[in-house]
């Protein structure tokens, strides 16, 4: 890993993206639910997963929407992103949601649906 | 990032929650934009308040929060989404009017200045030169840092509230660094405030942190703001530097067709319904200068003027409310045109205003048409 946003230990099935999100207006913050229909994550879930995307794009208020999924139980297990945002950062932050970040060879190398496990006080990943 | 022991223990809560929350917080913020450090700040800005923007989330989260949790320094607050004195004109639902109040609330609760406004650079005190500060609101982040000699990061509405909880915010690059590698050359002949407003906007979109900026003339409190106002509204860049920068520096030009460009992505109509002006909010020199051009005159339509409390009781004092009042304008305080619940496209097709950042959220948020014209235009055809 790269960056160690905020810390935590989490395993988890992998639900990635090519495309960056703007999670305000992008996803539905009662169901988390990617509303979007021009998104590659269109009408999928983000509870219970641990989220591979890019990065963050859009108004900081979209920590509030990553805040709102967590209180509805609808959100990441984790994020995993290439770059680091301020509006993801922050909304990881304060909902508690481990949030890193890794290099470009390893985000390539991460497919849709493998399973995924780390623990920033290791600083270790473990794929499956 | 280095944190000392007593930052280490809040952040593994032996501070309570709420300092557990705000650390982390900085913490992300912190690694996210390569600080190595937290270093303590004086003044706090909050971005975050109106129900528009942040919804029942963040009205919950407020609410939440402030049970515990109080600021640490001087800490002053972004506009809300209405003015209590004349909100029963506007039409706004009870549900938006309870949560907007829910909101004022739980940040005075928590210690903060209610001062709704998006220019607290104008309203309030400037500290002594190289002030650490923590500005969330765009606009007042780039002012602070290009004109008023402060350093912020541009803030996040949750890296400023935990920087006014802990009194400390992370020591990143723009706190640092000069070092802009673009160079913005202004081409414009005989700029008004559209034009820095677009210029802003262009500089925003194609810098990083910070731009340096070339051949500007000197600028009037309009002009600047304008220009900050265009600069926070498209891109992460948060401050500017006067001059041509280093020799390596990348150099592009903005000219009658880069303006264009920008004129045409945010001019979608021909004419407005109504006018609006501030955004930023107006100071008093502002409202002076409008109140002189205004003399004699009156607006054919529907004219919102936008400032700040603190703004409009000088201006009742001075006589300027009445002035304005007389030519048709709205005077509408707390609050501002950027994500304002006041207008809605059920019943406003499109709207004349001078402002860029004002522009880019009516089109983007309101979805209504935009009409851009320069101030003295604007006085000029809407007025008789």
């Amino acid at each position: 890993m790269k960056k160690i946003l905020v810390s935590g230990k989490v395993e988890g099935i992998v639900l990635k993206s090519e495309k960056p999100i703007n999670f305000l207006g992008t996803v539905d913050k009662k169901t988390g639910i990617i509303s979007d229909e021009n998104h590659d994550l269109y009408q999928k879930s983000l509870k219970d997963i641990v989220l591979v995307f890019p990065s963050g794009v859009g108004s900081s208020v979209g920590a509030y929407t990553i805040y709102s999924i967590k209180s509805n139980q609808a959100a990441p297990l984790a994020m995993i992103c290439k770059k680091v945002d301020l509006t993801v950062a922050t909304g990881c932050a304060l909902a508690n949601i481990p949030l890193i970040t890794i290099s470009d060879e390893e985000f390539s190398s991460i497919k849709n649906g493998m399973k995924i496990s780390f623990d920033t006080e290791f600083n270790q990943i473990h794929y499956q | 990032m280095e944190l000392t022991k007593e930052e280490e223990s809040a952040l593994k809560g032996e501070h309570g929650e709420i300092q557990q929350m705000a650390y982390r917080i900085l913490v992300a913020t912190g690694e996210a934009t390569d600080a190595e450090k937290l270093i303590p700040i004086e003044w706090a800005h909050l971005s975050g308040v109106n129900y528009n923007t942040i919804g029942d989330a963040g009205e919950e989260f407020l609410s939440g929060i402030s049970k515990h949790a109080r600021v640490k320094v001087k800490t002053t607050l972004n506009p809300m989404g209405f003015d209590i004195d004349n909100v029963s004109k506007y039409g706004l639902d009870e549900n938006f009017i309870s949560k907007q109040l829910s909101i004022r609330n739980s940040y005075e609760t928590m210690g903060v200045i209610p001062s709704f406004s998006c220019i607290p650079y104008e309203i309030f005190d400037i500290p002594k030169d190289g002030t650490q500060v923590a500005f969330a609101e765009s606009n007042a982040a780039i002012h602070a840092n290009s004109y008023d000699n402060l350093k912020t990061n541009k803030e996040s509405a949750f890296s400023a509230l935990a920087s006014a909880i802990v009194g400390k915010s992370p020591n990143s690059s723009l706190r640092k660094e000069d070092d802009p590698n673009i160079t913005i050359r202004m081409k414009v002949k005989n700029p008004n405030e559209l034009t820095y407003g677009m210029l802003g906007f262009f500089a925003g979109k194609v810098g990083d942190t910070s731009v340096n900026i070339s051949g500007l003339d000197e600028m009037d409190k309009r002009q600047t703001k304008a220009m900050c106002g265009g600069m926070g509204t498209s891109g992460t860049c948060a401050k500017f530097i006067f001059g041509e920068g280093n020799s390596d520096c990348e150099k592009i030009d903005f000219d009658e067709k880069e303006m264009q460009n920008v004129h045409d992505e945010l001019n979608t109509a021909e004419k407005g319904d109504i006018i609006t002006l501030g955004s930023p909010q107006l100071g008093l020199d502002e409202i002076s200068d409008l109140a002189g051009k205004l003399k004699g005159r009156s607006f054919q339509k529907r004219c919102m003027v936008f400032m700040p409390r603190t703004v409009k009781e000088q201006s009742t004092k001075i006589g300027y409310t009445a002035e304005l009042e007389r030519a048709g304008c709205e005077i509408l305080s707390d609050c501002c045109t950027c994500l304002s619940p006041l207008i809605s496209k059920d019943n406003v097709d499109a709207v004349t205003t001078n402002s860029i950042k004002g522009a880019f959220y009516l089109k983007n948020s309101n979805g209504v048409g935009v009409n851009l014209k320069p101030l003295l235009q604007i006085v000029e055809d809407e007025t008789r």
